[in-house]
């Protein structure tokens, strides 16, 4: 179990988003969002569907834009300039709900892919790093396979394999395990717990509130394209603040 | 009767073979040619009209056939019952014609040189596993330059004017340019139509919308004569080259339709999941996206290869000479006059080889690249 009350408050921040607004057309999906995050901190972020927590964490890699405010991830601000988008996206890595593996590619070649292409990295020495990678996720026996003939929880052991391989300095998880069998969200869980483990900054969407509960420095909670409410988890969960919040984790803690 | 069930205990069932009845070859007659009256009745149709047309044509083609004679009357005398088989001996007497058309006979090695070479091409861009495969591919790029070269000379060799080619030659010619050509121009065209600049996707669709709305023997006749109304005064552009790039034009706009089909068959997930890796537009789309969208594209694309391989007779009417038209003017021949049957069936077993390698080969190529499996 990682240490839960570690002291982030001396690090460094390493995304800082003040005053941001996003609108899908004529809908405002997201409303004056101001967010810290320290490197190294674990973010959870939850709330009911349609309260724009994904959109919220693709705005961080520019899967989508922003219109108002800014977006400054590690140094870099994001704008139009196509340069600090490519410098921000290998810096940030991001799991999908959908694991979204290339098919045509083997394992190995899913993990490889990027690091050769985009950091030029000679390819002996990116399989090698795959291959760590792949050990790390407990699945370096399905290097040759292609994802068709993994299971979804080996195929969202390698998608974050494939994320880690370029060495990134912020992890985003988007529902990783909403996709998944019940007896599946064990296996990536404890990958990511893991990954916690090793100190990564890691920003995850997700209703696994056992996750939350053990890895997570903050929690955040959204509605209707707000941050209604952000505390560490045992605050969060034991004492809510806000009415919405209470009624949310109501219904999903009831079962 | 019905068979005695073995019970077996809870949990321990073993795996059985499956009945009896429903294999072997004479469970598949019964399942397939005579399950019901009518198909009973159906496959006695069918046998008895086998029976009536395949032993007159292998009689035709090959049992009372002649394969060596001067002209038809020759051929006729040769036979026991006169026209009642064929006379090959046409076909094999023009067969040098209908191949090179009236291309000059001292420099006929620099076609079959064309040939061959083409035929290492096509092995090079084909055969997926080649001890580098890369200058295999540089090659099959360089090729129809090559082919050029050699066959419309200049730089050293001597010049032959492209209304000398004929027959097969330019059928492949024609064939071999337009699918070379199309699929990349294709390519670009549909990226193009899929672009987020609106003066890039519209001139794409507008040029796309406008071939497929036109007939291809509306194009050639454009290139045939309403060209030289645009060009220049005095400038000579060379028929071939203008059915050419109108053949190329047209087949382009299909393959674009074909290939955006292919793209947006694709989930917006791997577009994001390139992105997320910082991959760029270049990068994406040829490690990534096209890839993919091209393995879904194969049947529709090799069915457009293969109809554009068939189309190309069409040149025939504004006055090209392919293997059709040379045929057809050899069918006026007093010497061959009306071996029709003969001079057909050559072509279509030409057409045939060609179109279904393709086909085969198309098909090859697909369970090659399935990879979405589970096994």
């Amino acid at each position: 179990m990682p240490e839960n009350n570690l002291s982030t408050a001396n690090a460094e921040t390493i995304i800082s988003i003040t005053g941001m607004h996003k609108w899908f057309g004529d809908f405002h999906v997201l409303k004056d969002i101001d967010l810290e995050v320290k490197q190294g901190e674990r973010i959870v972020i939850c709330g009911p569907s349609g309260s724009g927590k994904s959109t919220l964490i693709r705005c961080i890699n520019r899967l989508e834009e922003h219109q108002q405010g800014t977006i400054v991830v590690d140094g870099t601000e994001l704008t139009q300039d196509l340069k600090n988008i490519e410098i921000i996206r290998s810096e940030v890595g991001m799991v999908f709900q959908q694991f979204n593996l290339f098919p045509h590619l083997t394992v190995l070649e899913n993990l490889t892919l990027a690091p050769i292409w985009v950091r030029k990295t000679p390819k002996a020495e990116a399989e090698e790093m795959a291959m760590q990678y792949l050990e790390r996720v407990k699945i370096p026996e399905q290097s040759k396979k292609y994802p068709g003939q993994l299971s979804g929880g080996q195929q969202q052991r390698v998608a974050i394999a494939r994320s880690l391989c370029m060495n990134p300095r912020i992890m985003l998880f988007d529902e990783p395990t909403s996709a998944l069998d019940p007896e599946m969200i064990k296996e990536v869980l404890d990958v990511m717990i893991e990954l916690a483990e090793s100190g990564m900054t890691m920003l995850v969407v997700t209703h696994e509130m056992g996750f939350a509960t053990a890895v997570a420095h903050r929690v955040i909670f959204m509605d209707g394209g707000e941050i209604i409410e952000a505390n560490d988890p045992d605050n969060f969960f034991n004492n809510p603040q806000n009415d919405r919040t209470k009624l949310f984790l109501s219904q999903i803690l009831q079962h | 009767m019905p068979l005695e069930q073995k019970k077996y205990p809870v949990g321990a069932h073993p795996d059985l073979p499956p009945p009896v009845s429903t294999t072997g070859p004479l469970a598949w007659i019964k399942t397939n040619l005579f399950s019901s009256p009518l198909n009973t009745a159906l496959t006695i149709l069918s046998l008895w009209l086998l029976w009536t047309i395949v032993p007159p044509f292998i009689n035709w083609v090959f049992l009372e056939s002649i394969w060596d004679a001067a002209d038809r009357k020759d051929c006729w005398a040769q036979m026991p019952n006169p026209r009642e088989g064929a006379c090959w001996a046409f076909i094999i007497g023009s067969f040098e014609f209908f191949v090179y058309g009236w291309y000059p006979d001292t420099e006929k090695w620099r076609v079959n040189l064309s040939f061959i070479i083409l035929i290492f091409a096509i092995v090079g861009v084909l055969k997926e596993k080649l001890p580098g495969k890369k200058y295999w591919l540089l090659f099959a790029g360089a090729f129809p330059f090559i082919a050029a070269w050699l066959l419309l000379g200049g730089f050293g060799l001597k010049e032959v004017e492209t209304s000398k080619i004929g027959g097969i030659l330019l059928t492949v010619i024609i064939g071999i340019t337009g699918i070379s050509f199309s699929l990349p121009i294709g390519i670009v065209l549909a990226l193009g139509r899929r672009s987020k600049m609106p003066a890039l996707s519209s001139v794409c669709v507008i040029f796309i919308e406008f071939i497929r709305g036109v007939p291809l023997i509306t194009l050639l006749f454009v290139a045939s004569t309403m060209l030289t109304y645009f060009l220049p005064p005095g400038s000579t552009f060379d028929l071939l080259m203008r059915v050419l790039i109108m053949v190329t034009l047209f087949q382009s706009a299909y393959i674009a339709e074909i290939v955006r089909g292919g793209l947006q068959g694709l989930s917006q997930g791997q577009y994001e999941a390139a992105d997320s890796l910082g991959l760029n537009y270049w990068k994406a789309h040829r490690l990534i996206i096209l890839p993919q969208a091209l393995k879904i594209s194969i049947p529709p694309i090799v069915n457009t290869f293969i109809s554009l391989f068939k189309d190309t007779t069409l040149v025939l009417i504004i006055g090209m000479m392919d293997i059709v038209g040379l045929g057809r003017a050899r069918l006026n021949d007093p010497y061959w006059l009306g071996l029709a049957g003969e001079l057909y069936l050559f072509i279509a077993i030409f057409f045939f080889i060609c179109c279904f390698s393709m086909s085969r080969y198309s098909i090859n190529l697909e369970n090659k690249l399935s990879t979405g499996r589970r096994d």
